[in-house]
């Protein structure tokens, strides 16, 4: 595909519009599962099941007033929730989605997903130094701290899937996971590294991003019963809702590059009719999931959200690092 | 060294059993009920405000015996009745009760032999207005009989 002005206009639009639409439903989708897990009804009088409360909800943020409270850093807190949105939206340049639609498929993909994705922790930092609250300015430091813990395993495990295939071009890695449920990387008994110990790779890796897009039991940046809202505390109007969409943004990004990396992207588990609708499967399952784990477990605190990296992911992701890499050897 | 696994098999099988569980939940139906649309029934004890047992022609079972009046300790009930001509018992002409000072304590239920007055399952009493809650027992009864 040729890169003329009309293509880049279109695949900007449709990235937008892709993240901006899954970002409201997804607020929709995750209020409706809590209610159901916690067997409410949930958002249920705007439209049929609740459909029209997102668009309600965005018309009321935008008519509110942004105010920016008096002796904060004026440019940071402005630009902290664009910040937040926009890594994401960057990212889906190079996600691809089939074989067929991708933006701009680059043979660094990974990289430059990661690369957008560390800009992510900086929203967080911006957000809190800039609005002079103590609340804020604790949940930037515990969100230094949690980007730091969590960006290695995930890494180390990508680095694993990278050894692997070789590349770091995302539609390479999907193409060697062509084939049956057997051939993908979360158990690749048929794949070209027989290793069993994939699906501990493919649990540390979802871990990582959990704690990664700052989703609950690791919201340590936002825990409201400590530090009131965390880092947007100060943010009113479309500032608290860029937060809040790049939130969600970024879970789609993490499902998406999760699906590509350990569940064989657009392939179907049978070896049928691979295509997008399978990605598309993939990824609201993924997405399901993070609702669900949302919803099921308690907030950890800070010392067994560290804890958890740097005494077990770390280790575990680096142990089969190494296992992988001697598979590879033998193979 | 086996610790450390032991702990990180235990607390990873703890995550999937609470998973489960909230998977289960997600299918059950819902309890909450959504309030201004749909409505419980009230349970037989609930103590409403008082209103009139009508008989089976739908009029007042009163005697107005006047006991309920005495019976009350805030003063709330005021009632009165005549005979009307040709006829053996007394008649209720009128019986307001104030539920601004009510404090549902039940003494005029008690006092009155005849069955004539028991506790409402209302509860929807929601009003700006002091006057609303000064009712006319008789009127609600003869509304309930139309």
């Amino acid at each position: 595909m040729r890169l003329t002005l009309i293509n880049v206009v279109i695949a900007v639009v449709a990235a937008i519009a892709f993240a901006a639409l899954n970002a409201a439903y997804l607020v929709w989708a995750e209020r409706r599962g809590a209610a159901r897990i916690q067997r409410r009804p949930g958002p249920n009088i705007n439209g049929p099941f609740g459909l029209l409360q997102p668009p309600l909800d965005g018309i009321k943020l935008m008519a509110k007033q942004l105010t920016i409270p008096g002796g904060a850093d004026k440019a940071m807190f402005i630009a902290a929730p664009i910040l937040a949105m926009f890594p994401a939206i960057m990212s889906f340049v190079t996600i691809p989605f089939s074989d067929t639609i991708v933006a701009k498929n680059m043979n660094v993909g990974i990289l430059m997903i990661f690369a957008f994705a560390s800009m992510g922790g900086m929203s967080l930092v911006f957000a809190g130094w800039s609005s002079r609250n103590k609340y804020a300015m604790m949940s930037s430091v515990r969100a230094v701290s949690q980007a730091v813990a969590y960006e290695i395993p995930m890494l180390i495990t990508t680095i694993t899937v990278v050894m692997i295939t070789g590349s770091m071009d995302l539609m390479e890695i999907v193409r060697q996971q062509s084939g049956s449920i057997l051939h993908w990387n979360i158990f690749p008994v048929l794949g070209n590294s027989h290793n069993l110990l994939m699906p501990f790779s493919f649990l540390i890796f979802f871990t990582c991003t959990l704690a990664e897009t700052n989703r609950a039991p690791f919201d340590l940046g936002e825990a409201e019963s400590e530090l009131v809202a965390g880092f947007h505390t100060e943010y009113g109007s479309m500032g608290f809702g860029l937060f809040f969409m790049g939130e969600y943004a970024n879970i789609v990004v993490g499902s998406c590059l999760t699906t590509i990396l350990f569940l064989g992207g657009w392939n179907c588990p049978f070896g049928l009719f691979p295509g997008v609708w399978w990605f598309i499967l993939k990824l609201y399952l993924l997405i399901g999931t993070f609702i669900w784990i949302r919803w099921t477990f308690p907030r950890t605190t800070i010392y067994g959200l560290l804890n958890l990296s740097w005494k077990i992911l770390i280790p575990l992701s680096l142990f089969n690092l190494l296992f992988t890499a001697g598979l590879l050897k033998v193979f | 060294m086996v610790a450390y696994f032991t702990e990180i098999f235990n607390g990873l099988l703890s995550l999937f059993i609470g998973m489960g569980i909230t998977f289960k939940e997600f299918f059950k139906p819902t309890v909450t009920v959504a309030y201004p649309y749909e409505t419980l029934t009230m349970c037989a004890r609930y103590r409403g405000h008082i209103e009139l047992v009508p008989d089976e022609e739908g009029n007042p079972k009163c005697v107005v015996c006047g006991l309920c009046e005495k019976a009350c300790p805030s003063d709330c009930i005021s009632l009165a009745g005549e005979k009307p001509e040709g006829g053996k018992k007394k008649e209720l002409t009128k019986y307001n009760l104030d539920f601004t000072r009510c404090s549902l304590c039940g003494s005029c239920v008690e006092s009155c032999s005849f069955g004539a007055i028991d506790f409402s399952k209302e509860y929807n009493l929601a009003s700006t207005r002091k006057e609303d809650f000064i009712f006319n027992l008789l009127q609600r009864l003869e509304e309930k009989k139309k």
